[in-house]
């Protein structure tokens, strides 16, 4: 099987499930943004995917797709704005707060999972339905590599330029960035730095809680215990993997998801190295070690770094 | 039938035993790595005691206790050697990784029961007389259901998603691939680890891979294959499942189950546990003995391949067939381009699903 | 002024203690959820947790390796790094010690054994903890992406090698092919201070950790200069400190602590490892380090009061027969509870700095204490 063959097959699956990372990590970005380090993407997108699937599902409260996705908004949101509680507010080191909520997170969607549902939950026929887009889809070879996915996948992707100009381009922007780089100057400058941080919180949040979503109620589209295994934190990194900027969180989330999928292809075409095959635990290291090793060969530009991340704002401080 | 009479003989006995000889429950204390609802593994063996339970006549008879999550070994020593001094008259170390304690808790305690699976080892050597072991043979159903896919798959392309490569999965998944080379030895055996057993997501994305490259039969084993079982029913697929009955969800898609019944198992220790003998025997799950079994959902079975099953099953029970454990190291895919190029309908499928 | 103090450091020692309480009333709500009754359950925690000797052992047991795990912590954070890597590290550390102590090491006398093979430990936690370090150090590559992908590599080359090179012959003899190692030789195991209970020589080799890193970092010139770093690099930098090294040095001294702690939890209880061995420890690790202060004399009772916690919630699981992830929620509560606490103990401190204060400077403005 040749790599082009290979890769036509890879692309739509590569955007499918870089999808969850995206909508994260862009969250995350204008969490960061703002000074605060939100480590409970994880905790959040459980509880996201779980409220999703439960309230779209037939088997849980049958409401379809949209309002399933604002049920995991909400969701996410609500979470968002007690992670701001404590890390601005009660000022909690945030690193350690973040943690506590995704044990919480983890926690409550799995006691939920288990009461509210029979052990299994499917989103069946109310998960988001993969869209044709009209024209694009039925290009030859390009319609099917990337223009057949469910609307989620194009609503990540869309975001990414909304978020450079949000960013970079509007008052918003300004005030985020203001509030992560030197809150005491934004603050004189009469930026309201702790309702900025409440609101990237609860964005992030919600953005999180997509996230989830577009795992349980398109891209899987089930719920188990745990479902999301980790992909919080990854989202996390891809954050510091993109330097900030949301494109190159996406190209981070790309690479990851795309080393993915071909170290999967790689494990059922038996791939060998030197005569003999790779063992498989050692081909699912691959993005891991490649998102690590990128940023080794691409020296990372440190200074769209928020200097006043992790550092809770007081007024009067400095 | 025979089976079931002699349960039913076994469970009036045993209830014989337990009022006559002693008026409190019989208690069963289990210890397991995962959740009693994982759809695989930790619930076989629950849903086993609470079936025992009811047969019995409820928690009067046979009182259950349970910890789940313990795959820390340190916390789950813990909890053993507490239903031990609350004791316990089985405890159930639902786990091979709880070797590293057993042997020494159950020196500790020789008045109570302890079994462990899978495990061949009951201590005996160590001078314990209080060890059960228990193993499920895997492989043969694996077998059977191989052949059963060989012979349901259109397209000549069937897909594995596997957890790590290890274990009773790998015991299956070895077994699935001889009945598949048995049966149609052209066809391709697409095989994939995950890397954990409850990444649903990595589930999701192995099978959607596997029917992106032409495959329209999965099997797969571990909590996190729900994920899978709904990629391949949004593609039109097949399923063939283990260690649990997965058709209830997925009747029209999962074609067979091989599931765990641990209950003539268990039900032979408590009687020997009642008669006073506290260990020594090591239980194997097999299709002769019927510890598998087959479960099926609502997909038609074409005629010869339940025969070709059934025979296959005979088979191994005779001996005709054997099953290997280990496999050597497989050979590389041959996939022809036209193979992969001739998967429009599959990718088709497979971009639904998402 | 005496009394003031010690005023003062009972609401600093009781305000957690309060939040704990606060973070049960609102697990409280879970527990109602599932049906299972509060009281009766947090009774069964406690109980588990300190109810008797042989409960106090096992909060020991699971005390140990958290606080070696978390005195490695303390060197990090201090520094200002974040090492979300003690998982990964644990695991390696294990691995290695496992892997020395079955191979060239099972050829030594037992007395050099064992201390060998926690050694052995902490050198392969040192090196995994120093990739991340040398990264950040050379190329800037940022130390929570880099940590928290080498605890997914760790994981799975813990699994390759758990099934593959390092597989229990037996298993293999056997087929039943689960992922562990053989059991390590005698020799190498840690000596048991109190059978039938697990607790074992480990967790005086914590205690000695925590008051070794207490004196590395306040005593020496070396712990000096990685605090200076931790608290300010660029001044750092101009007092002609090479801040990279430092980073690095930090690194790799917590990767190597918390290889001790996967180590010693080899030696000192399972022999072997298993799939699933100390899962959840390194995450564990960082909040009982965090807890503490980040003083490594700090996470001696945090490590214990955490240790309790585990042990306590395993207890209620059982007594209760709810679901682990209630006990999974609770945690998290307890944990977002206490490190919001803080904050009340920031203020009441700053609060009584600036009383002192205001009686020699009546004019100056409060001050709040930074973290």
């Amino acid at each position: 099987m040749t790599l082009s063959a290979v890769l036509i097959q890879a692309i739509p699956l590569t955007l499918l499930f870089a999808t969850p990372f995206l909508f994260a990590a862009l969250g995350e970005v204008f969490v960061q943004r703002s000074g605060v380090l939100n480590l409970g993407v994880e905790g959040m997108m459980l509880m996201g995917a779980f409220i999703g699937i439960y309230v779209a599902a037939p088997s849980g409260l049958n409401q379809g797709p949209i309002i399933g996705l604002l049920a995991a908004m909400l969701t996410g949101g609500i979470m968002g704005l007690a992670m701001a509680f404590v890390s601005v507010t009660l000022q909690a080191e945030q690193g350690i707060s973040g943690i506590g909520f995704t044990l919480f997170g983890q926690g409550l969607s799995s006691l939920l999972f288990r009461i509210m549902t029979g052990g299994v939950i499917t989103a069946d026929k109310n998960a988001f339905p993969a869209i044709n887009l009209p024209i694009l889809s039925s290009l030859p070879t390009l319609g099917k590599m990337f223009f057949q996915e469910n609307i989620l996948v194009y609503v990540a992707f869309a975001l990414v330029p909304i978020s450079i100009w949000v960013l970079n381009q509007t008052k918003w922007g300004l005030q985020i960035r203001a509030c992560g780089q030197n809150p005491a100057a934004a603050d004189s400058m009469g930026v309201n730095v702790v309702r900025v941080r409440y609101a990237t919180l609860i964005f992030g949040g919600i953005m999180a809680g997509v996230a989830g979503a577009s795992l349980s109620i398109a891209a899987t589209p089930i719920f188990q215990e745990n479902m999301t295994a980790g992909a919080g934190f990854i989202a996390v990194a891809l954050v510091y993997f993109g330097g900030w900027s949301p494109f190159r969180v996406m190209l981070g989330a790309l690479l990851f998801s795309i080393a993915n999928n071909l170290q999967i292809w790689a494990q059922l075409l038996n791939v060998k190295i030197a005569g003999s095959v790779i063992p498989p635990n050692l081909l699912i290291m691959v993005p891991y070690v490649l998102t690590i090793a990128v940023l080794v060969f691409a020296r990372q530009r440190r200074r769209t770094e928020p200097a006043a991340l992790t550092k809770p704002f007081q007024r009067g401080e400095n | 039938m025979k089976k079931i009479l002699l349960f039913v003989l076994a469970l009036v006995v045993l209830s014989a035993g337990v009022v006559s000889a002693q008026s409190s429950p019989f208690k069963v204390a289990i210890v397991m790595p995962s959740t009693i609802n994982d759809l695989s593994w930790s619930q076989s063996m629950y849903d086993a005691l609470t079936g025992i339970q009811t047969a019995m006549g409820g928690a009067d008879k046979l009182e259950i206790a349970y910890t789940e999550n313990m795959y820390d070994v340190t916390a789950a020593e813990q909890a053993v050697r507490d239903y031990a001094d609350q004791g316990y008259n089985l405890i159930i170390a639902h786990g091979t990784q709880y070797n590293s304690f057993l042997f020494n808790v159950a020196a500790d305690y020789p008045n109570t029961s302890f079994a462990w699976g899978t495990a061949t080892d009951t201590g005996e050597s160590q001078g314990l007389k209080n060890i059960f072991a228990y193993q499920a043979n895997a492989e043969q159903g694996g077998y059977v259901e191989g052949v059963m896919a060989a012979m349901m798959s259109k397209s000549g392309t069937i897909g594995i998603v596997g957890p790590i490569p290890a274990g009773d999965a790998l015991l299956y998944i070895n077994g699935f691939q001889q009945g598949i080379k048995a049966t149609k030895p052209s066809d391709t055996i697409l095989l994939a680890y995950t890397g954990g057993f409850g990444d649903t997501t990595a589930a999701a994305q192995v099978a959607k891979t596997q029917i992106a490259a032409g495959a329209d039969v999965l099997t797969g084993s571990a909590q996190q294959v729900v994920g899978a079982i709904d990629a391949i029913q949004t593609a039109g697929g097949l399923w063939f499942g283990t260690q649990w009955d997965q058709s209830g969800q997925w009747p029209n898609t999962v074609v067979a189950s091989q599931a765990y019944d641990w209950k003539p198992t268990l039900t032979d220790m408590i009687s020997k546990i009642q008669a006073g003998t506290l260990g020594g025997t090591v239980y194997t799950l097999t299709l002769e003995n019927k510890g598998l079994i087959f479960d099926y959902g609502k997909v038609t079975i074409p005629d010869d391949v339940k025969a070709a099953a059934d025979q296959a099953v005979a088979d191994i029970i005779a001996g005709k067939i054997t099953v290997e454990q280990d496999l050597a190291t497989p050979e590389a895919v041959e996939m022809t381009p036209e193979a992969a190029a001739a998967t429009p309908e599959a990718t088709a499928a497979a971009t639904a699903a998402s | 002024m005496k009394l003031r103090l010690s005023i003062s450091d009972l609401v600093i020692a009781l305000t957690p203690i309060i939040a704990v309480l606060l973070a049960f009333v609102a697990g409280a709500v879970l527990l109602v959820i599932v049906g299972a009754d509060p009281i009766k359950a947090y009774g069964s925690m406690i109980d588990g947790a300190f109810g008797n000797q042989a409960n106090l052992l096992r909060t020991l047991t699971r005390a140990t390796p958290l606080l070696i795990i978390a005195v490695g912590i303390c060197i990090a954070f201090r520094a200002g790094v974040i090492n979300i890597g003690a998982e990964g590290q644990v695991f390696i550390g294990a691995i290695a010690a496992a892997a020395f102590s079955l191979g060239i090491g099972s050829t030594l006398p037992a007395p050099l054994l064992a201390p060998l093979t926690v050694l052995t430990g902490f050198i392969a936690g040192a090196i995994w903890g120093g990739i991340p370090g040398f990264l950040k150090a050379r190329f800037g590559v940022n130390e929570i992406l880099s940590t928290v992908m080498m605890n997914e590599i760790a994981t799975q080359l813990l699994l390759y090698l758990l099934a593959g090179p390092l597989l229990d012959p037996a298993e293999q003899k056997s087929g039943t092919l689960v992922p562990q190692t053989a059991q390590i030789p005698n020799g190498a195991w840690l000596a048991r201070l109190a059978p039938p209970s697990q607790v074992h020589i480990g967790l005086f080799i914590g205690l000695v950790m925590a008051v070794l890193v207490y004196l590395l970092l306040w005593r020496t010139p070396l712990g000096y200069r990685i605090r200076a770093v931790g608290l300010n690099k660029d001044a750092s930098r101009y007092a002609g400190i090479s801040v990279p090294l430092y980073i690095m040095l930090a690194l790799v001294l917590s990767g190597g602590l918390a290889g001790m702690a996967g180590a010693v939890e080899l030696t000192g209880i399972n022999h072997r490892v298993v799939e699933g061995f100390a899962v959840g420890y390194g995450f564990s690790g960082i909040v009982v380090a965090l807890f503490g202060r980040l003083h490594p004399l700090g996470a001696i009772p945090s490590a214990f009061l955490f240790g309790a916690l585990l042990v306590g919630a395993d207890r209620m699981q059982r007594t209760m027969q709810v679901p682990s992830a209630t006990v999974t929620a609770i945690e998290g509560l307890v944990v977002i509870f206490v490190v919001s606490s803080d904050f009340f103990v920031r203020r009441y401190t700053a609060r009584r700095k600036a009383r002192e204060v205001s009686t020699v400077m009546p004019e100056v403005k409060p001050v709040e204490a930074t973290t």
